[in-house]
């Protein structure tokens, strides 16, 4: 009922008050006046949005490198590829037990107080888990690469070298062991959370980002001149399961309440990294550009990560979106 | 209740914590007069610094939300009933009896949960529960990782940023647990000047407040309703409120989820995700020896 300001609508007005005692139509909408137009409590967001920074996408990045490093380094020392192992070691050692727990603890409010973190254990927080198990992997890795190094420069005498090479073994395969966890965890970690978008796609996050990690990882040893192909196949196995996860990420759509992944920068940024990561890196590898298709997965799967947290903050920031959840 | 001078069940002293007895807040707009009391005793109380002062322009709530350093935030709000378009005049004036439009204060505050999705996530254990059934978070053990922040169904707590003293550590309502341990009331209920915030054992004020519903059920507030979802996996809150209208109106989420409900389904993707890659792997290996 939006009439024309006019002498003859006033005077209509006029009439209609005296006739009517009252006169309801719409008023003017006056831009930041006082009727909440936004959903919600004036469009304040309803959960907190993540405070984590850059270092957390780089943490998952890397800690999923690290993981399925050791589990390529695994399978590598049962098929005796000796070099490829002790290169998937140095990955999983450098990876997991120094550049994963520095960003970690980058990312603390209070640093200085990261060890309060082995006071507890704690089944029911991931957050707890995830230091457990990052922390057993790092017990695994490092012991694991230096006993695999000292066995193949033959250092020490055979009865010694021999239990070294046993050790290698155990803690190579705690390694690939606590590894797969290091890679899936995360998916977890932010999908048991209050964050719509995160929660509703909780089964979806820790195959992607496990996957993601098994792909850069042999995406990785292959740019570092281990053409074999193991790798190869790796790489097939996670570009396909990673086109998969596209497909039904479009398809397992929640309208409004995970509208974050499909709208918005966020929404750019998941797409990118699973185009990445998926279709292309399948293509460019089925024509065998393997170093092509490396980098690719490679890049995508670091997008992925960072999409994933800007999704948080996107839908953590949007009230529609937390109530829209609720039906699901 | 009012009237009742320091036998009040918010001037009185008491021994909660060392009988262990469940205490809650039951927090009713009909009564507030957004004072914003509740606001200022809970930062003189607390320490609790100022994030900032800005003019929102959302009636008058120049607070915004609950936060790190936001322990009790008055909200204004400004229900249009004839949803969806301004309405000139009042519609009471002619006797229908509906006014247009309702200006609700509700005192919002943490809602304590009986499972809290902070307390669950925290890894350093720095979250607990208390004698009276409260979550208190220990500031000198928390180390700022932020999980707690997206575990909290009702957004409340919040990691406070710098440069603000105590920064880096996550920050929610204490309800007053040094307070209550000296058998005093929480700084926001004494000074409530309506008792619109009252504080007391949990079981008496879930009675007071289902009476308090019918009572204005009876006099025309029809939309009268308690938020306390017990049904939901927080199942059940100390701090409660009575809500006119729908919860969205205030920001509240109508069926609040602690997180942990989650881990079941994700856990087992991710143990599929494991062995998966193991024997991916392993295949891989396998076929091109």
């Amino acid at each position: 009922m939006d009439a024309p300001a006019s002498e003859k609508r006033l005077e209509q007005l006029r009439e209609k008050a005296w006739q009517e005692g009252v006169v309801p139509g719409r008023g003017v909408d006056v831009v930041g006046g006082p009727i909440p137009r936004k959903p919600g409590y004036y469009g304040e967001p309803v959960v907190k949005p993540p405070v984590w920074t850059w270092e957390i996408p780089l943490y998952f990045f890397f800690g999923g490198i690290a993981g399925m490093s050791a589990v390529i380094a695994f399978a590598a020392v049962l098929f005796h590829h000796v070099d490829l192992a002790r290169a998937a070691m140095w990955l999983a050692a450098i990876a997991g037990a120094v550049l994963s727990p520095i960003l970690l603890i980058m990312d603390l409010g209070r640093p200085h107080l990261f060890l309060n973190m082995l006071r507890v254990f704690k089944h029911r927080s991931t957050m707890s888990m995830g230091v457990w198990i990052l922390t057993a992997f790092g017990t695994c890795a490092v012991p694991g690469v230096i006993a695999l190094e000292l066995h193949t420069h033959q250092i020490f005498t055979s009865t010694l070298d021999q239990l070294l090479s046993f050790a290698a073994g155990i803690f190579i395969f705690g390694a690939a062991i606590f590894g797969t966890l290091l890679a899936t965890y995360t998916g977890v970690l932010i999908g048991a959370t209050a964050i719509p978008a995160w929660f509703l796609h909780r089964t979806l996050l820790p195959i992607h980002f496990g996957t993601a990690g098994l792909g850069s990882a042999a995406a990785l040893l292959e740019l570092l001149g281990h053409r074999i192909s193991a790798l190869n196949f790796i790489g097939f196995y996670a570009a396909a399961v990673e086109t998969a996860l596209l497909i039904w990420l479009s398809v397992d759509k929640h309208g409004v309440a995970d509208r974050a992944i499909h709208e918005h920068g966020s929404g750019w940024l998941i797409r990118i990294g699973e185009v990445l990561n998926g279709p292309l890196a399948l293509i460019l590898r089925f024509f065998g550009l393997v170093p092509l298709a490396a980098i690719s997965f490679l890049i995508g799967a670091l997008i992925s990560r960072v999409g994933w947290i800007a999704v948080g903050k996107v839908s953590g920031s949007d009230p529609e979106s937390v109530f829209a959840a609720e039906r699901y | 209740m009012i009237g009742e001078g320091t036998h009040s069940t918010n001037q009185r002293r008491h021994a909660y914590v060392q009988e262990n007895v469940e205490v809650g807040f039951f927090t009713d707009p009909t009564v507030c007069i957004g004072c914003k009391a509740c606001e200022v005793a809970c930062k003189e109380w607390n320490h609790v610094p100022d994030d900032g002062f800005v003019w929102s322009g959302n009636s008058y709530d120049n607070t915004g939300h609950l936060g790190a350093s936001t322990w009790r935030h008055v909200m204004f709000v400004e229900q249009d009933r004839q949803k969806g378009g301004q309405i000139v005049g009042s519609y009471s004036v002619t006797g229908n009896g509906e006014d247009p439009f309702r200006w609700v204060f509700l005192s919002d505050v943490c809602k304590h949960c009986e499972e809290a999705g902070c307390l669950e996530a925290c890894p350093t254990g720095s979250i607990v529960r208390t004698e009276v059934g409260s979550v208190l978070v220990q500031n000198d053990v928390c180390n700022g990782c932020g999980y707690c922040v997206v575990s909290c169904p009702f957004g409340v707590i919040d990691r406070r940023p710098s440069p603000l003293p105590d920064a880096g550590g996550a920050f929610k309502c204490t309800f007053c647990y040094d307070r209550q341990k000296s058998g005093l009331v929480p700084a926001c209920a004494k000074v409530c000047p309506t008792e619109s915030i009252v504080f007391g054992r949990l079981d008496d004020l879930r009675a007071k407040g289902q009476q308090r519903v019918h009572q204005l059920r009876e006099t025309g507030y029809t939309d009268a309703q308690l938020y306390d979802p017990q049904e939901t996996s927080v199942r059940g809150i100390h701090a409660f409120f009575l809500l006119l209208g729908e919860p969205e109106a205030y920001g509240l989420p109508p069926k609040p989820q602690v997180p942990t409900i989650y881990l079941k389904s994700a856990w087992t993707a991710a143990f599929a995700t494991a062995i998966a890659s193991i024997i991916a792997t392993l295949v891989a290996f396998a076929f091109s020896s």
